[in-house]
């Protein structure tokens, strides 16, 4: 069962051949089996699952049944689950029981998907590597020595691993689709607005956006279904017309013009994966795409310019934890000023610290110029280089990742050799378009991610470039070996 | 930019972070390391570019000035550290 997409085990579950109770529990087995070596969840609500999955079936018995109805799934430890610990991979929130759900988990529950647990990650959503976990590194799927990517690398090795059929993400600088990369699933990050960030923890308010990491693009198609559209709790959230994301999968590819950044195939860019980049886009000359090269002349522009806004934001937004109200609390503090202190100095682990600090630099009294407004400035080129981009093609394509995934330990000692990982997914988060990871040819058995980039609200050309892909080759349908 | 231990003193305090005295010197290295690569924005001409403050230039939304949200104090002060007389509690600020 585990083998099947979200769409083959709706079929399967609608025609009876198994009910989502037995489904919920293979899974769970799986989890129990499996993850004692991957450590891809924090939390596992096996009680609660079998709970839901018995309902779904009763809805699936009564002919009252979506296509999510009783599909297994995990969440990412950053959004709020009621009456469930939200950790986002902190010691700060780790005794943190949510008293509310985030819209898009009372979405998922609206539409009938079983929860089996929360999804390991790094702390905050901080990292390349989920290396920064409270709760211990991610084993990639595809080799234990290996990490899954971040910070959705929990997220991204349940689904490679098939312990969840899908799993939900956020993606702030390519957390959803670097990890998707990493474990050679689809992982799609909307644009910035499309899905509710009410009661999604938030990191940098600006680029987070959450999305679907799924087997296949026509899942992601109906996890995102599920999940977008417009919330007045959410101020940042757009008020755009939700289009059938997957009644335009199958549509032809023909005269569809992909643009292929030069910068992003340059310098830094491994050869096998540039090969196994090249392999994928003759698929797409063979289905009748044309091929064109263009130019994003500030994209070396990007890493330095997110890591000003994004540590900008992150320090006003953490500010909220504070050892008061809610989350950790030092013993005995001495005064209110020792209680803020030690409580965000023992909550806090190295890499989230790393950022509140370079984040309050930067916003700091006689440096906010020449570090905030030109990073506002900076990002402004980078949108516009999009911007007429898209005026000549219709879907730019390139890695997701500039090599696949590293040794555990490897890039920790130097922050910033961790954050180049992102060199090619930052952009879109800057310019808030909506951006695609999917599994192309692997490489020495490590999965090779290749990312599609579409202009605002075009994620349903994406999922439908994505699945004429996945229609032609099956890459996606490889299984580490061991867990099949 | 390099920064030095007095700075990362400064800038820990401002954010109200507890350091381990033994760590300071790393902090310092580690986060002269990411301003160096930050620096890299200096090549950029953007003269005449204004600021994005917002990825899709959206007006700030408002709404009616009403009461939405249902009473949640019990349920928010159930996860809290020490509350008394629904109150937070926090070591005491005036004498």
């Amino acid at each position: 069962m585990h083998k099947k997409t979200i769409v083959e085990l709706a079929a399967g579950l609608k025609a009876g051949e198994f009910s989502s109770v037995e489904l919920t529990s293979h899974f769970l087995d799986r989890i129990e089996r499996l993850d004692g070596n991957i450590n891809a969840l924090i939390t596992t609500t096996a009680e609660q699952a079998l709970a839901e999955a018995a309902a779904a079936d009763e809805k699936l018995k009564a002919g009252d049944a979506g296509p999510l109805t009783g599909i297994p799934i995990v969440q990412k430890d950053i959004f709020c689950t009621q009456g469930v610990k939200t950790s986002c991979g902190s010691k700060m929130l780790d005794n943190f029981v949510s008293p509310y759900d985030a819209t898009v988990v009372a979405k998922l529950k609206q539409a009938g998907v079983v929860s089996l647990g929360k999804a390991n990650m790094d702390e905050f959503a901080m990292g390349s590597s989920n290396e920064t976990s409270f709760y211990g590194n991610v084993h990639n799927p595809w080799d234990n020595e290996r990490v899954p990517g971040g910070s959705s690398g929990g997220s991204a090795a349940a689904v490679a691993a098939r312990m969840a059929a899908a799993a939900t993400g956020t993606d702030t600088g390519g957390s959803i689709r670097q990890p998707a990369a990493l474990c050679g699933i689809t992982g799609l990050k909307p644009t910035y607005g499309r899905i509710s960030r009410f009661g999604m923890i938030a990191f940098a308010s600006s680029l987070d956006q959450a999305g679907p990491m799924t087997a296949s693009a026509e899942d992601a198609a109906l996890m995102l279904q599920a999940m977008a559209g417009f919330d007045p709790r959410d101020s940042t959230s757009a008020d755009h017309p939700v289009p059938d994301y997957s009644a335009s999968l199958n549509d032809s590819l023909a005269g569809l013009k992909i643009g292929l950044p030069k910068e992003y195939f340059g310098e830094g860019l491994d050869g096998d994966v540039r090969a196994s980049i090249d392999a994928a886009l003759e698929v797409y000359k063979g289905l009748g795409a044309e091929l064109v090269e263009i130019s994003l002349p500030n994209s070396a522009m990007a890493v330095p310019t997110y890591y000003v806004v994004a540590p900008a934001e992150c320090s006003s937004n953490l500010s909220r934890f504070d050892g008061a109200r809610f989350g950790y609390r030092c013993e005995n503090p001495k005064d209110l000023e020792d209680l803020y202190k030690r409580s965000r100095g023992e909550g806090f682990g190295a890499e989230v610290k790393r950022r509140i600090m370079i984040g309050t630099y930067a916003l700091s009294a006689g440096y906010y110029d020449a570090y905030y407004l030109k990073a506002q400035k900076t990002r402004h080129l980078i949108s516009d280089d999009f911007k007429q981009a898209f005026e000549q093609v219709d879907v730019i394509m390139g890695p997701a990742t500039p090599a696949p995934a590293f040794k555990l330990g490897e890039k920790t000692d130097d922050p910033v050799t961790m954050y180049l990982n992102d060199i090619y997914t930052i952009a879109a988060n800057l310019a808030g378009l909506p951006g695609l990871s999917m599994p192309v040819q692997p490489v020495n058995g490590l999965p090779v991610g290749l990312q599609l980039i579409g202009n605002y609200f075009a994620e349903a050309r994406l999922l439908n470039v994505a699945h004429k892909f996945q229609q032609e080759t099956g890459w996606h349908r490889l299984i580490p070996e061991g867990l099949d | 930019m390099s920064l030095d231990r007095s700075d990362v003193e400064k800038i820990a305090h401002l954010a109200r972070l507890a350091l381990d005295e033994n760590q300071v010197e790393g902090y310092a290295a580690e986060l002269s390391n990411i301003l160096a690569l930050v620096e890299q924005l200096e090549a950029a001409d953007t003269d005449t570019i204004e600021p994005m403050a917002h990825p899709l230039h959206m007006a700030q939304r408002l709404r009616e000035d009403q009461v939405t949200e249902p009473d949640c104090r019990a349920q928010n002060q159930a996860v809290a550290p020490l509350v008394e007389n629904v109150l937070y509690l926090v070591p005491k600020v005036i004498e």
